[in-house]
């Protein structure tokens, strides 16, 4: 019993270190085709990781209080505890995770974990700017997450299951038993949500990069800022992996695995790079008409 | 509502409010990491990553902007723009600074974390330039600010700015852009130098 426990807590350790790396050179990749689409030549691939370095290495860090301290830690919980229950690659025996402990309604929690975590840890920092963006990113996750769980609630309906390691096995054997294919509505929902909580252009108002000081990180300094840049790498894979699972057949080994969440992360950042952005009026517009009637029609063909 | 500036005379009450929210603590000079390798690998990420204050402070500002374009493009070099100084390494005074602006420039440089550079951009910043004798700029950045690197010109183009950057790095590289610690070592000289020249001084000493 004792070995059996220390085996998972290793390969628990194992699987967040591929996927922190994995997130980690993909954050570099995008950056770097984003400039090139700009006609820049962009930073280097492993820039993610140097600025990461730098971060930590800051001599000094204001703290606001405790909440201030908890903020990114809930952060980073939310993104290493989605990851953790969900299985990265179906059938490997260090990449399963623990994902026989949670089902899919624990991963949705998980999404919003983080985001209310940082919410009380932005607020206490009393700038004005951070509430505004928290009410911004918390409307944007609210709005992208109806279509993504009405897309949910379909699959759950379809596979007869929440556990998203069934919903994967009932996948297997070829891309026609896909539910990109067996369920093309929920898929075609699921996916403009996932538009959604990707953080690209047009739905990126929330941490608008660099432009306008508006956003939840605006306080969040040296040590604190490591911690959520850390995050950005784990809860990025992990919903990429997530979508992964869920439409697209899973994977069978690491090899799969890259390239359709590759595929996956590339098809939002070029949506990002070639659309404008929108308001936050604009974007819940959106998203409460068109991705949430295709969700609705989605339930619906399988309750009759 | 407080309300605090030449006009207004707080009372007690108004000033013991606005003590609990500025903190009265001095900087301290926060020495480098013993360990020679780890110090020196700090350096070297901290000197490719060097993001800039997104503050234009001057008529300078105008040559910062092109360096993000294609033409330009210091993201090669790690470097990029962010809004807060929270974040901020390396902040561009660019061109003059008129002592209005001062005030915000001393406010911005306070809040960024150790360590943090300048840059004097233009030859304001180094003898007041064509200000020189102007009623309302500083000559000289050095006496409020202590300044790593300067890039002399008016304007000097963005390819001067570029080999600033790398002045700058090289700096950093060597260990010696202390200015954080500078700062803090002669804080009281720095305090004087502002204050002579900023009348409406309504912030506390050091803003965190």
């Amino acid at each position: 019993m004792e070995n059996f426990t220390i085996q998972r807590i290793i390969y628990a350790i194992l699987s967040l270190l591929l996927i922190f790396n994995y997130g980690m050179v993909l954050r570099g990749l995008v950056m770097k085709i984003v400039a090139r689409a700009h006609g820049r030549f962009g930073p280097p691939v492993w820039q993610p990781y140097i600025n990461l370095v730098k971060v930590f290495s800051m001599r000094t860090a204001i703290s606001h209080g405790i909440m201030f301290y908890l903020g990114p830690v809930f952060r980073l919980v939310g993104g290493v505890g989605l990851y953790l229950f969900i299985p990265a690659v179906f059938g490997s025996v260090w990449l399963q995770n623990f994902s026989f402990s949670g089902d899919l309604l624990l991963v949705v929690y998980f999404i919003f974990f983080g985001q209310l975590g940082m919410a009380l840890g932005a607020a206490e920092s009393g700038h004005p700017y951070s509430p505004m963006g928290i009410m911004r990113g918390l409307a944007q996750v609210t709005v992208s997450e109806v279509p993504f769980a009405l897309a949910i609630i379909a699959l759950a309906a379809q596979y007869q299951t929440l556990s998203i390691t069934e919903i994967v096995a009932a996948q297997q054997g070829g891309f026609m038993n896909w539910t990109m294919i067996t369920n093309p509505v929920a898929t075609i929902a699921g996916m403009l949500a996932f538009l959604g909580m990707m953080m690209h252009s047009p739905f990126d108002l929330h941490i608008a990069p660099q432009e306008i000081p508006i956003g939840p990180p605006t306080e969040f300094q040296s040590t604190f800022l490591g911690y959520m840049q850390a995050n950005r790498a784990f809860f990025a894979s992990a919903k990429l992996v997530l979508f992964m699972n869920l439409f697209f057949g899973g994977a069978t080994s690491i090899p799969e695995m890259v390239i359709k969440t590759f595929l996956l992360y590339m098809t939002t950042v070029l949506m990002g790079v070639v659309n404008p952005r929108f308001t936050l009026e604009n974007s819940v517009r959106y998203f409460l008409k068109i991705p949430t009637i295709i969700g609705i029609i989605a339930v619906l063909m399988y309750s009759f | 509502m407080i309300t605090i500036g030449q006009d207004s005379k707080p009372d007690d009450k108004a000033k013991e409010l606005q003590n609990e929210f500025f903190c009265e603590a001095l900087p301290k000079e926060v020495a480098p990491i013993n360990n020679k390798i780890v110090q020196k690998f700090y350096n070297w990420a901290q000197a490719n990553s060097m993001w800039v204050l997104a503050f234009g402070t001057g008529c300078g500002a105008i040559e910062m902007r092109p360096l993000y374009t294609a033409r330009y493009d210091i993201s090669r070099f790690g470097m990029a723009p962010r809004p807060t100084p929270r974040q901020s390494s390396l902040f561009i005074i660019s061109g003059y600074a008129s002592v209005k602006t001062l005030k915000r420039i001393v406010r911005s440089y306070e809040q960024m974390q150790n360590p943090k550079f300048v840059m004097g951009l233009g030859s304001c910043t180094i003898n007041g330039g064509m200000y020189f004798d102007s009623y309302n700029t500083i000559n000289r950045l050095d006496q409020y600010l202590p300044v790593d690197v300067y890039v002399a010109g008016c304007m000097p183009r963005p390819e001067s700015l570029i080999a600033g950057f790398k002045k700058m790095k090289e700096i950093i590289k060597e260990g010696r852009a202390e200015g954080a610690n500078k700062y803090a070592r002669d804080f009281q000289w720095y305090k004087e130098n502002q204050k002579k020249v900023i009348k409406d001084w309504n912030m506390p000493d050091y803003n965190w």
